[in-house]
């Protein structure tokens, strides 16, 4: 008990003192996780829009492999990955082995299918007449999509919110593909582990605190815009 | 607003990441630049748990102007990735492995660098009594009595040294008595710890690791506890992406009387103790092998 009051003790102190090196390392983790998310929006939340309006053979089969995603285990994620970003892998040329787009191509990877499989289900739950009548009322399909997502809002912000926290929480993809490099690669949950490692547990406890801190903040900011765009109306 | 959100984010996400990435160089503003600045040095976890690495890496970039990343893993894992051209130089600790990839071809220029040791610890109560025995008797004693004796497994350069020290007692280990926690060495303490059981690791770590722990060091000083650290350099001619200039300047570097000053000093002033042994210019056979 005694060493948790210690670590946010720490935490706080290492906040207030702007700790070069930790500030670096959780910007790294916003940075990183921010953009995979962001990119894990542009792809997901259109896959899940058409997975719910389209009709298709194999929609069944297409859906159950989204949901599959959704449990996507990141170790996995992270290996494979590797495979294909070693230096004598297929993409090995581009060098970005051990580099933040490594990091963010793994955890964008992992995030797309929880952000379309929630959007799916976001915009299945409106009632599946909305589309049919804004069609005919004259509205293109571009309209009828658009005005669909605004409808669905809070849902797909439920699955902005998830995407983002599974990709922040994230450790073995991150350690597999990223290395936890010092001053490079090294963001909040793989400097918790090293620090472990190292038998700083005082350390991993204040950066585990840093860590809830940011996702916190990141996730009051947009729980706020979810429901910012509700009272708006 | 959903628009302008996925926008904002979009941008959020750009600005934090440039800014994020924009740190590092700022760093080495006096710095020679290399041809090729980045590095892959692949280690074991016992250079960056101790601390070692933290010490020697900023001096060595601030002189050279190379960005070394390093990848902390196990020996083996260390060694399997300079097998396949994966990282340019290597700072490992299994011998044997060692010469086994360098009569393959994979790397070139093994030089020895410097040594500790390794201790056998386990809880002060002291089940098995071994005491002041030698490395031999203190694991056909943790046998004899079933004690519980903690094992890396995870092909380090520690659990392999522990593999053939088993087998020079001619002791086959076996559950239940004998676990494997498949993790690094302070992890590893830590479970050895908590079931109150034996297990080997290099003082380094255990120093470090010291204030967390209740074990203690039980046998120790035994010349076939010997814990020999090479650097070594991935054959540039069998990998053609390998930085083999980086490589060079790591391993002069490590060797050059600054690198061996550091790593002497090492750990004086926090452990009143110096971690590791400076050995440059020595070779295997000083040490008896």
């Amino acid at each position: 008990m005694e060493m948790i009051i210690q670590g946010m003790i720490q935490a706080f102190q290492l906040l207030i003192s702007g700790d070069g090196e930790i500030s670096q390392v959780a910007m790294l983790t916003l940075a990183v996780s921010g953009t995979a998310t962001a990119i894990s929006v542009v792809f997901g939340i259109p896959l899940g829009l058409w997975l719910a309006l389209q009709e298709f053979r194999g929609k069944q089969a297409c859906s159950s492999l989204v949901n599959f995603g959704m449990g996507l285990p990141p170790v996995v994620v992270g290996l494979v990955v590797s495979l294909f970003l070693w230096r004598y892998g297929p993409l090995g040329d581009l060098g970005l082995m051990y580099t933040p787009v490594a990091m963010i191509i793994a955890q964008a990877i992992i995030a797309v299918p929880i952000v379309a499989g929630l959007s799916f289900a976001a915009i299945l739950s409106i009632n599946p007449k909305l589309r049919w009548q804004l069609i005919s009322l004259g509205a293109t399909t571009w309209q009828a999509s658009w005005l669909l997502i605004r409808e669905a809002r809070l849902g797909l912000m439920a699955a902005v919110i998830a995407g983002f926290g599974r990709v922040t929480s994230e450790v073995g993809a991150s350690m597999m593909v990223g290395g936890n490099i010092k001053g490079q690669t090294r963001v909040l949950t793989t400097a918790t582990v090293m620090e472990v490692g190292k038998g700083n547990y005082d350390m991993a406890l204040a950066i585990s605190f840093i860590l809830l801190i940011a996702s916190f903040s990141i996730v009051v900011l947009l729980t706020y815009l979810q429901h910012g765009g509700k009272r708006g109306r | 607003m959903m628009r302008r959100f996925i926008i904002g984010c979009l941008i959020m996400g750009m600005a934090l990441f440039s800014f994020g990435c924009g740190n590092a160089p700022v760093q080495q503003v006096s710095s020679p630049t290399p041809l090729n600045k980045d590095m892959i040095l692949a280690t074991t976890t016992s250079t960056q748990d101790s601390g070692l690495l933290d010490t020697l890496l900023p001096v060595f970039e601030k002189k050279t102007g190379y960005k070394v990343k390093t990848i902390a893993v196990g020996t083996g894992q260390a060694l399997a990735m300079g097998e396949k051209g994966e990282a340019d130089v290597l700072l490992v600790h299994a011998p044997d492995a060692e010469k086994k990839v360098l009569s393959s071809g994979a790397v070139i220029n093994r030089i020895l660098v410097m040594h500790n040791d390794f201790v056998i610890v386990g809880p002060a109560s002291d089940a098995a009594q071994i005491k002041g025995k030698t490395t031999l008797e203190a694991m056909a004693a943790i046998e004899k009595k079933g004690a519980v004796f903690v094992s890396r497994g995870d092909d380090s350069g520690t659990h392999k040294m522990e593999k053939s020290l088993w087998k020079l007692a001619s002791i086959k280990p076996v559950s239940p008595w004998y676990q494997e926690s498949g993790a690094g060495m302070g992890q590893t303490l830590k479970i050895a710890d908590e079931k109150q059981g034996y297990t080997i690791t290099d003082r380094a770590t255990y120093l470090a690791q010291e204030k967390n722990l209740s074990l203690q060091i039980l046998v120790e000083g035994d010349a076939k506890l010997l814990n020999i650290y090479h650097v070594m350099a991935v054959n540039p001619e069998k990998f053609s992406k390998v930085n083999q200039e980086g490589a060079k300047a790591f391993s002069d570097f490590l060797l050059s009387a600054e690198g061996q000053a550091l790593i002497a000093a090492y750990g004086k002033d926090k452990f009143g103790q110096s971690l590791f042994f400076a050995d440059g210019g020595k070779t295997e056979k000083e040490f008896g092998f």
